[in-house]
């Protein structure tokens, strides 16, 4: 299963192995993309312009992908602990030198480039914990997860704060795997959740209305039919009425007429769901698992630490990113900004995955000879 | 640091973390199964279910009113139309502050507090996303003003239906009637309330109340989808409307309006049947009214000025006024008495001018001071001797009056095809008794005798016993709805006339021997109408009445000038007839009110109203 059909693990004569990439990932992200176009071509009311939009944004992810592939995986590995002090120092300086949009501060703007700072902790945070574990004994002493949870906390403790709670709960697990996969002892584990578990009224009481508003419509969408509970619900009825084989591409009335809010983005899936019903969503769950199993077998065969934490805690929160958008649209989670991965219009979250798959596959080609 | 280096199991750490992947591919087995089994329960178990949200949510169900059917008098005239016209209307669920677009409206169109208020009432019965209207007749202007401002009015659309219109105005307005807004009562008395969805208008008097049910039609439907805003994109299904059924009216409109130009401004009614049938030829109450006023809602102010009006031109006085029929009654007094040997045909009494029942002081009076002399039934009609049937009706007795003219139906209403009618009054000692708890007095009789008293008729109810009398006890019930037709298939359905008990006499030439009295009333040297009579080209049977309305002329032994009386104490001016005598056609009840004496008023536009009824040879 996790044998690559066109890059063959041993190659040395493969053409992807000579440019540094997976074949088999290529080939699936590029599927799951394509799927992605297509839908958004439905759900934009077959607007041209917004597929070649985000075509665009696809090519300039591969173009990063293809780079950063290109790129020996010591150098993220020297770069990442660099990474993760400016990512901390811009989510500072966030709340003073930010730019407000839809009520929340999130948002910085260098001159050159706008962007969310909160999307380097994505990588900074995993990687960096990556390669501070590199050379420790593990599983980590108890002192080393002291660290950890250090590095781990305090940026997600600043993105929460902006607020966003759902980047800083991902930059958490992204960071909470490497840790885990660090082989820390299953008691710490289940001590660390219990005390999530007792800390979650804290959470409650800190969380911004909106965000409580969001989970108790979560619990009874009715409650609210007009304002969030009227995502959750035309999203429920956008899938449930695709049946098992869905109303057919570009005939989805949930989308094309707007009773889906965010159709093109957050929503997409339920858009997907509605025009390829169960049948379509089974195959997009099996991409969807099949590229987080060619990650995860990659993290098993990394040839040393650093290279085994990054493949597999990205991998895991690739996989957590798919399971948190597909359980908000199908009701199962609250409402929280969580995109679907290489699916959603938006060129942040398209052009980060596939630069984390780059770095994936750097450290799946750039092999050495003997492993350490 | 360098400790924990030198410690590094390279191999055991490989192992653990390939346990560790093997853990977390069974969360991943087991999160994807969750999202699975939802997706399974939404798509597969509950998918019936979201399929009816998605419809709910896309399908918008409008109705399309039926519509309403014409209404034309016998020659084809239309009474009334639907006529194209500009509504404003409002859909609330796509304005953002309905308070501000309606002050904004009321800048560029005229919205008053009455239409605001209808509006709400509309928007109250209709279902979302459907639109309401807040205005019914845009002029030309205002269409124009809110088209080039529309982009501001999100919601508000001008669009073209039909608004019901009465081309003759005020004339006949009494028998159409008019349709107005729809208020929770109509409703609630309309049997077929489906129908109902998206009407805005519903028969509210007349035949237009009458006849609702066949003028209503019944509403179609389109299924179209919408989106999210509520915008229309396509038409899934549409069901077409039915119309209604177009009336055909008995009503000959030259007729009616020639009467009502010969009234000459006179308060009063008339009513023309055809005798053969029952038809209704002419209903004519005055002063009416326009009925254009209720069709958009009356504002209070023009309400006010029709209620508080002294004349009451919303009252229909044909078939809901109670009058004394005076003289007119006597033919019917005439026929009674001889029905029970009260008098024969050639008994004659003497006339001194006044009556006085046995042991009274009380004189009743003749119209004629001088008296009558020495006059049989004959001429105690033409000449219309009181003195004569105040002793007729004392020998009589009110039973047996009471009991033959309710043979004809006074008293009761006559069955016409209007609402409201009204029955008159056929006083009794029964009814006496019952609503003034007192006996019956002999003087009481007297009164009836002729045509005063407690006694009151309408004037369709008139018309009704001269037609009677014309067919000699038979009769029709009059009716005003000739023909339905059907609009889209052009074919038409006749109503049949039906036919009354006849009223029978122990001797049938009794009719005669009234017949040719009352054609002397009209012809002879003595009859008191003989100036209509003179040059009439065919031969009419009328009798003349005159109505007191106070009791003064019949104490007073001076009777007074016409000039003198201040008019709503003068009398009213009646009178009946049919022709042709021989062959009768048409009969006509006339009241002027408090205009003096039958002949003089009332004979004359009796006598236009035969002439205009028989020039045309379809009557």
């Amino acid at each position: 299963m996790f044998e690559s059909p066109t890059a063959s693990s041993s190659g040395n004569a493969s053409i992807f192995t000579r440019l540094h990439l997976d074949g088999t990932l290529l080939l699936l992200l590029i599927t799951v993309a394509g799927l992605g176009l297509l839908t958004l071509y439905s759900a934009s009311g077959e607007s041209l312009p917004t597929v070649i939009a985000q075509a665009q944004r696809m090519a300039l992810g591969l173009a990063a992908m293809v780079i950063i592939a290109q790129c020996p995986p010591e150098w993220f590995r020297t770069l990442a602990p660099w990474a993760f002090l400016a990512g901390t120092a811009m989510l500072v300086a966030v709340p003073v030198l930010g730019e407000s949009s839809k009520g929340a501060q999130r948002w910085l703007d260098l001159g050159v480039v706008r962007f969310q700072p909160a999307e380097i902790m994505k990588f900074a945070v995993p990687l960096t914990l990556a390669a501070f574990l590199h050379n420790r004994a593990l599983p980590p002493r108890f002192l080393h997860v002291l660290v950890c949870a250090a590095l781990l906390g305090i940026p997600t403790v600043l993105i929460a704060r902006q607020p966003d709670l759902g980047t800083s709960l991902l930059v958490a697990c992204a960071g909470a795997f490497a840790l885990y996969f660090a082989g820390l002892r299953w008691r710490w584990i289940f001590g660390l959740a219990g005390l999530a578990a007792a800390a979650a009224p804290l959470l409650w009481f800190n969380m911004h209305a909106y965000q409580k508003q969001r989970v108790l419509t979560l619990l009874n969408p009715a409650s609210d039919p007009i304002g969030a509970g009227y995502h959750i619900t035309q999203s429920k009825i956008a899938i449930g009425s695709g049946g098992w084989f869905g109303k057919g591409w570009l005939k989805g009335t949930q989308a094309r007429l707007d009773f889906l809010p965010e159709a093109n983005t957050d929503f997409i899936f339920a858009v997907y769901a509605e025009e390829a019903g169960l049948a379509g969503v089974l195959l997009l769950l099996s991409l969807y698992v099949l590229i987080v199993a060619r990650g995860l077998f990659i993290a098993v065969r990394g040839q040393d630490t650093f290279a085994r934490l990054v493949v597999g805690s990205l991998s895991l929160t690739f996989f957590v990113y798919v399971f948190v958008n597909i359980g908000m649209v199908a009701g199962l989670l609250p409402v929280v900004g969580v995109p679907l991965p290489l699916m959603s219009f938006g060129g942040t979250s398209m052009v980060t995955l596939l630069a984390s798959f780059g770095l994936i596959m750097s450290i799946h080609t750039h092999r050495r000879l003997l492993a350490t | 640091m360098d400790l924990s280096a030198t410690l590094k199991n390279t191999e055991g750490e490989k192992r653990q973390f390939f346990w560790r992947v093997m853990i977390a591919s069974a969360g991943i087995l087991v999160l994807v199964s969750i999202l699975i089994g939802r997706l399974a329960q939404l798509q597969a178990v509950q998918h019936d279910y979201f399929v009816t949200r998605a419809d709910d949510n896309r399908m918008r169900l409008k109705i399309v009113a039926g519509v309403r059917g014409l209404i034309h008098d016998r020659n084809g005239v239309l009474l009334a139309q639907n006529l194209p016209a500009y509504r404003l209307e409002l859909t609330p669920e796509q304005i953002p502050d309905l308070d501000d677009t309606l002050q904004r409206l009321g800048e560029l169109v005229h919205i008053g507090e009455h239409d605001i208020a209808r509006y709400k009432e509309r928007t109250r019965r209709s279902p979302p996303f459907q639109s309401s209207a807040l205005r019914l007749r845009l002029d030309p202007t205002e269409v124009a003003r809110l088209e080039v401002d529309r982009l501001n009015f999100p919601g508000v659309a001008v669009t073209a239906g039909l608004t019901r219109s009465y081309p003759l105005g005020s004339s006949a307005a009494h028998v159409v009637g008019y349709v107005g807004g729809i208020t929770a009562a109509d409703l609630d008395r309309t049997p077929n309330r489906e129908d109902y969805r998206g009407a805005t208008h519903i028969g509210k008097t007349g035949i237009e109340r009458q006849y609702e049910s066949l003028l209503h039609g019944a509403p179609g439907s389109k299924l179209v989808e919408a989106n999210a805003a509520g915008r229309s994109l396509r038409e899934l299904e549409y069901t077409r409307p039915t119309p209604g059924r177009d009336l055909v009216l008995s009503i000959d409109a030259l007729l009616q309006t020639a009467i009502e130009t010969e009234f000459a401004g006179r308060r009063g009614a008339a009513v023309a049947l055809e005798v053969a049938t029952g038809e209704v030829l002419a209903l004519v109450s005055l002063p009416t009214y326009d009925p254009h006023l209720f069709v958009d809602g009356i504002s209070h102010k023009n309400y006010g000025e029709l209620i508080n009006d002294a004349d009451q031109p919303l009252f229909n006085r044909a078939t809901q006024g109670r009058y004394p029929p005076g003289s007119t009654v006597k033919p019917f007094m005439a026929l009674a008495g001889l029905e029970h040997d009260t008098v024969a045909t050639h008994t004659k009494i003497h006339c001194p001018g006044f009556f006085q029942l046995p042991d009274k002081e009380r004189k009743h009076r003749d119209w004629k001071r001088r008296g009558h002399g020495h006059v049989d039934l004959n001429r105690a009609i033409a000449e219309s001797c009181d003195v004569y049937f105040y002793d007729l009706a004392h020998r009589l007795g009110i039973d047996h009056i009471h009991a033959f003219l309710a043979k004809f139906g006074l008293g009761e209403s006559t069955g016409l095809d209007l609402p409201g009618e009204g029955s008159g009054l056929l006083p009794s000692r029964e009814w006496k008794r019952a609503t003034r708890n007192e006996s019956w007095f002999p003087g009481e009789t007297v009164n009836v005798g002729i045509g005063q008293g407690f006694l009151g008729t309408t004037p369709m109810q008139l018309a009704q016993i001269t037609a009677r009398l014309a067919l000699r006890g038979r009769g029709y019930r009059p009716h005003l709805l000739r023909a339905t037709r059907d609009a889209l298939k052009g074919t038409t359905e006749a109503r049949k006339s039906q036919q009354l008990e006849p009223v029978s006499l122990r001797a049938p030439s009794d009719w005669a021997a009234v017949h040719q009295a009352m054609v002397a009333v009209v012809h002879a040297a003595y009859g008191t109408a003989r100036r209509v009579g003179l040059d009439s080209g065919f031969e009419i049977a009328g009798k003349t009445g005159t109505a007191q309305v106070s009791g003064l002329s019949q104490e007073d032994d001076e009777a007074p000038q016409l000039e003198d009386v201040p008019e709503q104490l003068r009398d009213h001016s009646l009178f009946i007839a049919y022709a042709p005598a021989d062959a009768p056609r048409v009969a006509v009840a006339v009241i002027v009110e408090h205009s003096g004496s039958g002949s003089a008023v009332a004979a004359p536009i009796a006598r236009r109203i035969l002439d205009l009824a028989l020039r045309t040879p379809d009557v």
